[in-house]
């Protein structure tokens, strides 16, 4: 069997982890699974795609490949602006429509309803705005360099995988190392016992929407650049994003990252063994499997 | 010129209430019992998909064509999709709420990539056709053939209709709505919610198999995309829209939904220029999903929908009583 099998689930597996971490912390927090969370992923890809192309419109040298990679300084840029637009877009979404059903105390399931009606809309926008035709960041050719071992690698795809690893450790030492962190995890163990012990649950929830978004606007761009772009481009991660956000137990950042890899590779060795057309049955076939067995997952907590 | 707007007439309501039957058995599950079923399509597909192998007649490349009776598809159609629910339901319904939404999810991804792939079953790509269709011996004559169909489809609906309502009078329904209202008092009172909540959820598969069955006979073809993700959408809108808990405005809603999306598909088909025209659906799609975000926010009990009983009594009761 080709070694390159374990490359190429390595990278679906750091574009479906960094967008499980954003499915596990809306759902620990906000106790609700966020079936627009895709939806992210994919705004996040349109928008650096469009403020790249307009760095690149303003100033050409901007797309100037930088070194070994596809991709000019535009893009870098435009990823910075991308990740503050999509916690914007996440941050408004939330102000419309989850805020007031949280004042009301709707029940958990109304809140699932109204996520899945935002991610029809969001993705449909997208097909108005950039039709579903797929869209490139770069059309530069990449030749893949010899790792040892059989493995291959673009320049771009381990770009892609230091990013993933660097964004994992930051999140890990946010939630881990700082006050906002510690208050995010008061506030998902017990959010009234939270609120009195002095915590603002509503500064709370708008880290965890604007962190969540981040992640996946890099994931998304991720996808974009190895892939490419689509506006169902989110929506095909979505059954990774929740199989490895139950996998890897609901609330835990190491634990979705985890879980995102084991299942970005079991795709990848179910390409090889079995054939591509089955790719997207192994988040489907793993999701039951956990529940079957272990429903808290992996480093889940025992509910 | 009349015949023909009457048989569009026919034509358009036999759809629209094939879309009823699906409404009707969401409405088992969510107006009910409040279970989220994000996977209707992959219900409604695996029913269509049953009565079409059961019932085609003999093909050389694919397993099936048993050429069995048109009312004995519709029954395997709704036996098959009820097993799936049963599954899944069985699979998740003790655990977390979100848990079966995100199940039912992975089965509709998990069923489409099925047609696509399970050729020797399903035919791949193109599907299957040449499903017989009720009347067929009247097809020459286009009127009497959808109004024959039309007929039939409404004595499915007024059966399951008044069977549906007999169901939520009768003990079971008063404790199906018991869990939804408070599970604790209901377990309190010796009912199991799992149990109650796993048999609401296997009558509402089944129920949407059915029609599955009936819109695949009806139109005669299948193929995997005609049950895309946006079926399961158009399929909440129409029961949020007509009011959750209330058979009558499930249908009610299924009507309305459906004429509005034929009436602004046909405007789309009629006014747009063909350039656009993707773009223009998109914008429908724009619109159902934002429509039913707000009919969330503004009236979450639709345009006919129950009123929780509970709800009734807080405000019957004096002012001092309420908090």
């Amino acid at each position: 069997m080709n070694p390159q099998f374990l490359m190429d689930g390595l990278i679906a597996g750091a574009i479906i982890g960094l967008g499980a971490i954003g499915v596990t912390l809306t759902y620990s927090i906000l106790r609700f699974s966020n079936f627009a969370h895709g939806e992210l992923l994919s705004w996040g890809a349109y928008l650096a795609l469009g403020i790249s192309g307009a760095l690149g419109f303003l100033a050409a040298g901007l797309k100037q490949p930088i070194g070994p990679f596809s991709f000019g300084w535009s893009l870098p840029i435009a990823a910075v602006l991308a990740i503050i637009l999509t916690g914007l877009l996440a941050l408004a979404v939330d102000a419309a429509l989850f805020s007031s059903f949280r004042r009301r105390g709707s029940a958990i399931i109304i809140m699932v309803m109204a996520s899945f009606g935002a991610s029809l809309a969001l993705r449909s926008l997208l097909e108005f705005f950039f039709t579903s035709k797929p869209a490139y960041f770069t059309q530069a050719l990449q030749i893949a360099m010899k790792l040892g071992g059989g493995l291959r690698a673009t320049p771009d795809q381990l770009a892609m995988l230091v990013v993933a690893l660097v964004s994992v450790i930051a999140v890990h030492l946010v939630m881990t190392r700082t006050d906002i962190g510690r208050a995010m995890r008061a506030v998902s163990e017990n959010p009234s016992l939270a609120g009195i012990a002095g915590i603002d649950v509503r500064r709370v929830i708008r880290t965890v929407w604007f962190l969540g978004a981040a992640l996946a606007c890099i994931a998304g761009m991720m996808s974009g650049l190895i892939i490419q772009i689509r506006p169902y481009l989110g929506h095909d991660l979505l059954l990774p994003l929740f199989a490895a956000a139950i996998l890897g137990g609901i609330g835990s950042v190491p634990g979705a990252m985890i879980a995102g890899l084991i299942i970005g590779l079991c795709e990848a060795f179910t390409v090889q063994i079995i054939g591509a057309e089955w790719r997207s049955a192994v988040s489907f076939a793993i999701l039951i499997a956990v529940l079957l067995v272990r429903p808290r997952g992996l480093f889940g907590k025992a509910s | 010129m009349t015949l023909d707007l009457v048989a569009y007439g026919a034509f358009f309501l036999t759809m629209a209430l094939t879309y009823a039957i699906i409404c009707l058995g969401l409405n088992v599950q969510w107006g009910m019992t409040g279970l989220f079923n994000v996977g209707i399509a992959a219900f409604v597909a695996v029913g269509a998909y049953t009565s079409a192998i059961l019932t085609t007649p003999e093909t050389p490349d694919r397993f099936g064509g048993f050429d069995l009776p048109i009312a004995i598809g519709w029954l395997g159609a709704a036996v098959v999709s009820g097993a799936l629910s049963w599954g899944v339901g069985a699979l998740t319904i003790r655990l977390r709420a979100d848990y079966l939404a995100i199940a039912t999810f992975g089965v509709a991804v998990t069923v489409q990539l099925c047609m696509l792939n399970l050729q020797p079953l399903t035919g791949g790509a193109f599907g299957i056709g040449f499903i017989p269709r009720p009347f067929a011996q009247l097809q020459a004559d286009a009127l009497l053939f959808s109004l024959a169909n039309c007929g039939l489809l409404m004595l499915v609906i007024a059966g399951l209709y008044l069977g549906l309502q007999h169901v939520a009078k009768s003990p079971w329904g008063r404790v199906l709505r018991a869990i939804r209202e408070d599970e604790t008092a209901a377990q309190a009172l010796g009912k199991r919610p799992i149990r109650f909540r796993l048999q609401a959820f296997t009558l509402g598969g089944a129920i949407m198999g059915l029609a599955g069955a009936a819109q695949a006979h009806f139109i005669g073809f299948i193929a995997p995309d005609n049950y895309m993700p946006i079926l399961t959408f158009q399929v909440w809108a129409m029961l949020i829209v007509g009011g959750s808990g209330n058979n009558r405005g499930a249908i009610a809603g299924a009507i309305l939904v459906w004429g509005l999306w034929a009436l602004t598909a046909a405007a789309v088909s009629a006014f747009v220029p063909p350039e656009d025209q993707a773009q223009a659906a998109a914008l429908q799609i724009v619109a159902i999903g934002v429509g039913l975000c707000l009919m969330l926010l503004l009236r979450p009990r639709g345009l006919f929908g129950e009123v929780s009983p509970l709800a009734r009594l807080r405000n019957t009761l004096p002012l001092s009583a309420k908090e």
